[in-house]
């Protein structure tokens, strides 16, 4: 880099009229040298200046100026009030329930995905497409759409409430429907990162195995599992974040008891309905960072499955 | 390949050494379709049955009611200014980022997938934030009449907030995978820039894109969350299909709620499909 840029500092100079005498760098020169040493364009495709001058300015007006605003908004609190804002009884009874749910949410689908990934990629049977379209349903369907047709099934008068009911397992308006709605929304993510990955897994390995007297389950446990683990996490990690923001889905099955079943989305809404805007850039701070750290945390678990993906002497 | 397969018990795509028996391959099918029928399949047929619930009248009824044709009507308008902005800007971002070499590219398409990673409510919010009547641009929105939020502006770019990345993240990995050369083959032969774009890149990136449509088309007519926060549910002016769903299942008019519900539920389908077909085709090509 630091030649590169003394080279481009030598021929930036001003042309002078006496060859030996280099007059410095104008400012415009600087600048057009600094574009073309981070900006390094060989191409003779145009449109460079416009196309990402237009992504930038779409992206700052849509996306990054209202972001930013909930942290300028949250600035107009003090401490001590944005702590207060941000943790009083019924906030952390929300927060234990949303982060709860959502872990449980995503553990199921951690199980269930990993068992149809598996069946969708190993076997062959009458209608696999069909599921296979179908997996990705919660993708597709509004999240209202899906809460009341899950509040419907398992109310204590539905079809599945009905089963559960007499248990005395209350499903519907409980902490348990959360969990029900949440592990709906959050299906397709671990089935469609473990899906490709099974898909390219080499199979020379379980053959090895199986020809030094491994049974299935140890194969599975010690060859195929390893190689799939960072898939499941990845896809764990991502119906988590999904859970743990949904909304619409949640409020119709949860009940939203103040302290039992209202979570940290809906008491966002509750504040707005109360006039209680800074209360609510409180959560909404809370909550982004939450998803911020989620998103790094994802980033590098894909980053960790593609090395060892691509790099097998690692595995 | 197409496998025909009228076998009852599933078979083995794999050498019989590394599969596992017949039994264990039976029970593991059925408990997969189990957990997709009972996850998946029995939400949606709930759907229909409770639209149909009392009979096709009723069904036509209560669906073609003057408030459901405004929420209808909102919806598709709500759609069809989404889709062309963001469209556009996935274009225009896939462009700068797979033909050009520049640094922060990494960063940049990080924070196009932003809208993703953000909850729903808290994309609501933010707008609030901005153009609410306490936020920043509150006063100045009042002095001139301006109305945003509880109006159809702020659901509109709610609704484009929230579909923002799809067609971008589609683009990008498309058009870096498909290279440069014959943009510059195309070039170099005389073609003008937007003459190369709308004659060789955009037939190259239509399946990819519709892909996008598809997918931002069902999300911006599904959105509840983000909506619901700057929507101000005025009804026959402001709700959506899915705000008025939310309505009219807290009336207790189910048959009403779960009418407009089938409506969004067979978008969820068409969407499947379209989706499938889409696949079928970019695969087969």
């Amino acid at each position: 880099m630091a030649e590169r840029l003394k080279a481009h500092a030598w021929k930036a100079c001003v042309p002078s009229p006496v060859p030996w005498v280099r007059i410095p760098l104008s400012p415009r020169r600087i600048f057009s040298y600094f574009m073309k040493i981070f900006w390094k364009q060989k191409s003779v495709i145009p449109g460079f200046g416009l196309s990402l001058g237009f992504t930038l300015f779409y992206l700052s007006l849509i996306v990054l100026i209202p972001l930013a605003m909930l942290f300028v908004k949250s600035t107009t609190l003090t401490g001590p009030e944005f702590l207060e804002a941000a943790t009083s009884p019924r906030l952390m009874a929300a927060y234990k329930l949303s982060f709860g749910a959502s872990l449980g949410a995503a553990s199921i689908n951690f199980f269930c995905g990993l068992l149809v990934a598996w069946v969708l990629v190993r076997y062959d049977f009458w209608g696999k497409r069909i599921v296979d379209i179908l997996v990705d349903l919660p993708f597709a369907l509004p999240t209202a759409v899906a809460g009341i047709a899950l509040t419907t099934l398992y109310a204590p008068d539905g079809l599945m409430g009905r089963l559960f009911d007499p248990l005395g397992i209350k499903t519907a308006f409980s902490p348990l429907g959360i969990v029900l709605a949440l592990t709906f929304i959050s299906f397709p993510f671990v089935v469609r990162t473990v899906q490709p990955v099974l898909q390219d897994l080499d199979i020379d390995m379980e053959e090895a195995a199986a020809c030094m007297g491994a049974g299935r389950i140890k194969t599975f446990f010690y060859i195929i599992l390893p190689a799939l683990f960072p898939a499941l996490t990845t896809g764990f990690a991502l119906a988590f974040a999904r859970a743990l923001g949904e909304y619409g889905s949640v409020v119709f099955i949860a009940g939203n008891m103040p302290m039992r079943t209202e979570i940290v989305p809906l008491l966002i809404i509750t504040k707005l309905e109360q006039y209680d805007t800074a209360g609510a850039t409180a959560i909404g701070v809370v909550m982004l960072v939450c998803s911020f750290l989620l998103l790094f945390l994802i980033n590098g678990l894909q980053g960790w499955g593609e090395k060892r993906n691509h790099d097998p002497e690692k595995l | 390949m197409i496998r025909k397969n009228f076998n009852i018990f599933p078979t083995s795509l794999y050498p019989s050494v590394v599969s596992e028996r017949k039994e264990i391959r039976l029970i593991l099918t059925f408990l997969a379709l189990g957990i997709v029928f009972f996850v998946l399949i029995l939400p949606l047929l709930t759907v229909f049955a409770g639209a149909f619930n009392e009979g096709f009248v009723r069904y036509i009824q209560s669906l073609f009611t003057p408030e459901n044709l405004s929420a209808i009507r909102l919806t598709l308008t709500v759609a069809a200014i989404s889709i062309p902005l963001n469209v556009i800007f996935g274009i225009s971002a896939a462009w700068a980022i797979a033909k050009f070499e520049f640094f922060g590219k990494r960063f940049l398409i990080s924070l196009i997938d932003l809208p993703f990673s953000v909850s729903p409510v808290v994309s609501g919010l933010v707008f609030v934030l901005l153009f609410g009547s306490q936020g920043l641009l509150g006063s100045f929105l009042n002095a001139h009449d301006i109305k945003i939020i509880f109006a159809v502006p702020g659901i509109v770019i709610t609704t484009v907030f929230v579909t923002f990345p799809f067609v971008a993240r589609e683009l990008i990995p498309l058009m870096q995978a498909q290279g440069n050369e014959e943009e510059e083959a195309s070039l170099t032969l005389g073609a003008s820039g937007w003459q190369t774009f709308f004659l060789v890149t955009l037939p190259n990136i239509r399946w990819g894109m519709l892909y996008g449509v598809i997918l931002l088309n069902a999300r911006a007519m599904g959105e509840f969350g983000a909506v619901s926060v700057v929507s101000g549910h005025i009804q026959g002016l402001t709700t959506t299909m899915p705000l008025q769903v939310e309505i009219l299942y807290n009336e207790y008019n189910f048959i009403g709620a779960f009418s407009v519900a089938s409506l969004l539920g067979l978008l969820a389908l068409a969407t499947l499909v379209l989706k499938a077909l889409v696949e079928w085709k970019t695969h087969s090509k």
